[in-house]
């Protein structure tokens, strides 16, 4: 669930006129996430009773790319190990946006009671979107522990939410958006260097 | 969206929306905890001014798996049989703060008027009027229609159209508003549709519609068509012999083991729907509704998440460049 939506000045006059500027390349976002994989296994002590679950659309690809190299570095098997949450009927702004079409939610094989759950999304704002997906979690069992890891903070939050795991601190300021566009999702196969980046626009 | 009035007014992509929406309420029949928070502290009023006890039913469950409230007013027994107006009793609801009105109403056209007149600023859904539509339910069989192919071709569901799909519809289509609906529902997400009647099971200017009309069961049975779906001959509303006897129509218009049979022989995926109550052996024999081509409790399951669906999405969103559909 890419935050930039509901970004809390949206609306307001683009003054910048589209300006965009590119913070993180395919590369980058790479490390970024290299890095983001060592730090869990480290926080966990391994790959034991651990649990990705990716916050479409954007969040789950990257909770993808997180357990192909958790399963390079440690015992962490994604057939098993990762799944996508969705938290569209648990938001607190269903009445104020446009109705949208949930996505689905499929849960890891081995479940996740008493695990060490690790939300992954990309873009951190309000944290209202982490509020909706802890409330969705407790309908789907009781992890042990549950953590946060996005690949982009930017700021602004409105609910007392932090991220565990974070690829990139951004300050921005309110009026900017900040994008996030990924390969699987927004295309091109072939040139992932093209694809892969995080630009903030206005 | 703000009311759901009937499928013909319906665009492709508002249909193929409640439909991937639909599939994903599925998901939470598989549940342990069947419940969502999405429509907290709404509350549902179903108005039902003719028997019905499947789709209110649905409705009801449909409103409770998303946490609304509901409230059930079935005209008999309440004030409407002490005379008490269509508009009184609307008012009166909304007096009760309802945010839906689920109604189903012997006039055709009683949703429209909920909808349009003012009375009322509730969302609108139409669970059967009169002879005009009844669009839930064409819904929920276009979501059959469509897990019946994608089981068949092994692919995926979401954002998919019928096209190509070849339905017959067979029986008393004069008095049917599921027929209606189907019709234009299955048109706009791109399916052939064939009505099968005995000529005076047709109502007036049916030509105009676009469907393909034949007055032959087998004939129609023949093409391999992608389903089957039989109507309920409406006792209630035979006030005229539309058909010598019951045998008779049976033979003619039933789907008896003999078509059935036809259908194996020819190696048909034909498959048989019905929207409920069934009359066995009237319409449809009890060999064809217990078969494996049968997806009547497919049907039943899928009405829940179709008109969680639609509750969902005319309860959310920002309304306030409404339309009406």
């Amino acid at each position: 669930m890419s935050e930039y939506v509901e970004n809390p000045t949206q609306g307001g006059p683009q003054s910048a006129g589209g300006l965009s500027r590119r913070i993180l390349a395919a590369a980058d976002i790479d490390r970024a996430l290299t890095r983001i994989a060592h730090e869990i296994l480290e926080s966990n002590r391994g790959a034991q009773d651990l649990v990705l679950l990716g916050i479409p659309r954007r969040g789950y690809p990257l909770a993808q790319r997180l357990a192909t190299k958790l399963a390079s570095i440690d015992s962490f098997d994604p057939a098993t190990s990762l799944g996508q949450l969705d938290v569209t009927m648990y938001r607190d702004d269903l009445r104020r946006n446009p109705s949208r079409v949930p996505w689905p939610t499929v849960m890891p094989q081995r479940g996740i009671d008493d695990s060490t759950v690790v939300l992954v999304d990309d873009v951190l704002s309000s944290g209202r979107t982490i509020r909706a997906a802890l409330d969705a979690l407790t309908e789907l069992g009781r992890p042990g522990v549950v953590r946060l890891a996005v690949l982009v903070d930017r700021g602004h939050r409105e609910l007392p939410i932090r991220a565990d795991f974070v690829g990139k601190n951004l300050p921005t300021a309110a009026r900017e958006k900040v994008k996030v566009r990924l390969t699987e999702i927004d295309g091109c196969p072939q040139d992932a260097d093209a694809v892969d980046e995080v630009v903030i626009v206005g | 969206m703000k009311h759901l009035l009937s499928t013909k007014n319906l665009t492709r992509d508002q249909a193929i929306e409640i439909l991937d929406t639909a599939d994903r309420m599925a998901d939470v029949g598989q549940q342990s905890v069947k419940k969502l928070p999405a429509l907290r502290g709404r509350t549902v009023v179903n108005l039902f001014f003719e028997d019905s006890t499947r789709t209110r039913i649905s409705f009801e469950t449909a409103a409770k798996r998303l946490s609304a409230d509901v409230i059930n007013f079935s005209a008999k027994g309440s004030s409407v049989s002490k005379g008490e107006s269509l508009k009184d009793t609307a008012q009166t609801l909304m007096a009760m703060e309802a945010d839906a009105v689920v109604i189903r109403h012997g006039a055709s056209g009683a949703p429209q008027q909920l909808a349009t007149t003012g009375w009322i600023d509730a969302a609108v859904l139409n669970a059967g009027d009169g002879k005009h539509e009844h669009p839930t339910q064409a819904l929920l069989d276009a979501m059959t229609l469509r897990e019946h192919r994608s089981k068949l071709a092994g692919t995926a569901t979401t954002g998919t159209g019928l096209d190509g799909m070849h339905v017959v519809i067979a029986g008393d289509i004069l008095h049917s508003r599921v027929a209606r609906s189907n019709m234009w529902l299955l048109n706009t997400l791109g399916a052939r549709v064939t009505f099968v009647a005995p000529p005076t099971l047709l109502p007036v200017g049916v030509e105009h519609w676009p469907a393909r009309i034949v007055f032959d069961l087998d004939q129609a049975l023949a093409q391999n068509p992608d389903a089957v779906m039989l109507l309920r001959v409406q006792r209630e509303r035979m006030h005229a012999a539309f058909f010598p006897s019951e045998a008779e129509y049976a033979r003619w218009w039933g789907l008896t083991p003999e078509r059935l049979a036809a259908l194996d022989a020819a190696g048909a995926t034909t498959a048989i729907m019905h929207p409920g109550p069934m009359n066995r052996g009237l319409e449809i024999s009890s060999v064809a509704a217990d078969s494996p081509r049968s997806t009547v409790l497919r049907q039943v399951a899928n009405g829940v998440s179709v008109r969680m669906a639609c509750l969902y999405l005319l309860l959310t969103g920002d309304n306030s460049a409404a339309q009406v559909l």
